[in-house]
């Protein structure tokens, strides 16, 4: 039976547990390692496979983005710390299980669903949310099906955060700019064979209140082949406004303002648009009222000044023909276990500071904590600041560390009785190395697996060699 | 356990990282006898910074030794304090040509550096002491981009992983901005809309 490989046989330190594999959890490990030489951790993950959405959202063509893997895979190897994939927390084993087991457990588990729009229509086939579209073309095993179709010319994407723009430069980019990185080789063929040609890219409020970065909207402004197309009109007044903004959100509004008086190439043959001031309302069915044709618009105006310009509708609608929805309206967390105390209006875990509220020795960082909002820099800060919080919980005496806890061996045993097939790093390593070799006979990074039973007989292969 | 190990040294990757021991002779706090031990293994002295404009320079490339090895005259001095979070100071002697984050991460000052100096993050960001600011060339767009996402943008807000050690820049000053979370000074939170 493999173990996870500890140099530590002491069992006077303390134990802690992290439930996702993501950003948050390996950051929070990373902290917690440093802070105490003494401490050891556990991170359970759901998928065979680490990383989270370093994996699964960053978009192919940001390979740097990916590079924090690095620090993760250390801290994933350092001798008190071990991985434990293919772990469903909540199903194969409960928070009070694990509550047992550790002195804490920090739950990092992240946003896996996403906000809907409440619109009719919805659920009409053409219409996807952006998670599920990010996570068909990054390999997200669930995504694997999805099938998009990508015969029509126009797509619209309601939401302007980058995850909307990374959608949009995926579906626009030239192929040669996409077929060397980790895209899945479907997805690939299927953009390839794309007959998209334009996307606009949808906000309910105006220009200065967009939420993507400068970083995503160049990338936009630069793709080649494609032009820009806005209306002059949702534009107004933005002029006036730029001397009096903090700087981000000054050069990014003059970045758009280029973009509006310069347009790009005429002769190209795409093109992107941001379009303002536009709630979805319906999305429309075609004649034969089997897919999505269209999307119904409300126009708004808006209210308030600063941090609180709401949009109010004016009763004046726009219908716009596409073929393709990609709504982008944000992720969203879900309760995993009923003995975690969850807040359905905002989606996260309640909790002060990273304490979950009403309950000792339970904690959280990353999205779950805070909302699914910020790049990894932000769970990285959102990590630190939880794994100090715990540290001085641990030395204020608020965690009885004087009881001795058995950690993994315990809850290993556990899945064990359950028919539980861990995926250990050092499996993990196997699989990163099948999915590097599968992509260098493609002329890619990786060619990822998308079966989680795939990715398991690997791991199968992978012990019976060496066991 | 020591089959676990075995196993794990058996399966190639290619990892950037290296987790292997610090080579001490080359450190200029062996040197000095300021080293206070063996780090945690987190400051992996051996990772290689793959930069934006290409694999950044080893330690080696930062000893007197290394530049005798390869017949070069040796590289002036620069030295550098940085200010860590809690204020302490924190001097250090390098070279011209050293790289200000790589330079960090080789004397255990906790800037993290994401997505090893590629400009796809802000976790570098560093406060450059004003005469030496003016020193420095202007940041590129890239690097622009990626500050104007830093929390506590300052005017001498920089990333230290494009901050390449000149003669000029003896005597900077590199500090760690204090705040770690994005929040506005007033203490105000942005609320979800």
């Amino acid at each position: 039976m493999l173990t996870g490989v500890r140099g530590l046989s002491s069992s006077s330190g303390p134990r802690v547990c992290i439930v996702g594999g993501g950003p948050a959890g390996f950051y929070t490990a990373q902290q917690l390692l440093k802070a105490r030489q003494d401490a050891a951790v556990d991170i359970y993950e759901r998928l065979p496979v680490p990383f989270g959405l370093v994996r699964f959202g960053v978009a192919p063509d940001h390979p740097e983005v990916k590079n924090v893997i690095n620090t993760f895979t250390q801290t994933a190897q350092h001798e008190r710390c071990s991985f434990h994939g293919n772990v469903n927390v909540g199903k194969d084993v409960t928070i009070d299980e694990l509550r047992q087991a550790y002195h804490a457990v920090v739950l990092s588990y992240g946003a896996e669903g996403n906000r809907s729009m409440g619109i009719p229509g919805e659920d009409l086939p053409g219409v996807f949310s952006a998670k599920d579209f990010v996570g068909w073309y990054n390999g997200l095993p669930s995504n694997k099906e999805l099938h998009p179709d990508l015969s029509f010319e126009t797509a619209v994407i309601l939401g302007q955060g980058n995850v909307a723009l990374d959608v949009a430069r995926i579906l626009l980019a030239p192929v040669e700019m996409l077929k060397e990185t980790d895209i899945t080789q479907n997805a690939l063929e299927a953009l390839a064979g794309s007959k998209v040609r334009r996307v606009l890219i949808v906000g309910r409020r105006g220009p200065l209140q967009i939420a993507c970065t400068i970083k995503e909207l160049r990338e936009m402004v630069n793709l080649p082949n494609t032009r820009a197309d806005m209306l002059p009109a949702d534009f107004e007044g933005i002029a006036e406004a730029l001397k009096d903004l903090p700087r981000p959100r000054k050069r990014l509004t003059e970045l758009m303002m280029k973009a509006v008086k310069e347009g790009g190439d005429d002769k190209a043959e795409k093109c992107w648009g941001l379009r303002f001031f536009r709630s979805p309302v319906e999305v429309l069915a075609g004649a034969d009222e089997k897919r999505a044709a269209g999307i119904r618009l409300a126009l708004n105006k808006l209210e308030g000044s600063g941090e609180s310009v709401r949009a109010e509708v004016t009763g004046q609608l726009e219908d716009v023909d596409c073929g393709l929805i990609i709504s982008s309206i944000g992720y969203k967390s879900i309760p995993i276990d009923p003995a975690v105390p969850f807040d359905p209006r905002r989606a996260i875990v309640p909790n002060e500071m990273g304490r979950v509220q009403d309950t000792a020795g339970l904690y959280c960082s990353g999205w779950v904590k805070r909302g699914p909002t910020g790049v990894i820099a932000t769970t990285m800060n959102d990590s630190f600041d939880t794994a100090r919080v715990l540290i001085q919980d641990m030395e204020a005496g608020k965690l009885d560390l004087s009881v001795n806890k058995p950690g993994a061996q315990a809850i290993t045993a556990l899945l064990q009785t359950r028919g539980v097939r861990m995926v250990l790093f050092s499996q993990w390593e196997k699989i990163n190395a099948e999915e590097e070799k599968r992509g260098k006979s493609l002329g890619k990074a990786r060619e990822k697996l998308l079966d989680v039973d795939e990715m398991l007989k690997i791991r199968n292969v992978f012990i019976s060699i060496f066991f | 356990m020591a089959a676990s190990a075995a196993v794990r040294s058996a399966v190639s990757l290619t990892q950037r990282v290296v987790r292997v021991s610090p080579d001490c002779s080359i450190c200029p706090l062996y040197r000095l006898n300021a080293c206070t031990g063996p780090t945690d293994g987190f400051t992996a002295p051996n990772r290689r910074l793959r930069t934006s404009i290409g694999v950044c320079q080893s330690e080696d490339s930062s000893s007197p030794e290394e530049d005798k090895r390869q017949h070069l005259a040796p590289r002036e001095k620069v030295n550098v304090v940085f200010i860590d979070r809690s204020g302490q100071r924190i001097p250090v002697e390098a070279r011209v040509g050293d790289n200000a984050l790589h330079l960090a991460h080789k004397h255990g000052i906790e800037l993290e550096g994401a997505c090893e100096a590629s400009l796809a993050c802000s976790t570098c960001h560093v406060y450059v002491s004003s005469e030496h600011y003016e020193k420095l060339p202007e940041p590129e767009e890239r690097e622009d981009d990626m500050l104007d996402m830093a929390p506590m943008l300052q005017e001498n807000s920089r990333l230290s992983c494009q901050i390449v050690l000149t003669p000029e820049l003896d005597g900077m000053e590199l500090t760690l901005p204090k705040v770690t979370r994005n929040f506005y000074v007033d203490g105000h939170v942005p609320k979800p809309h």
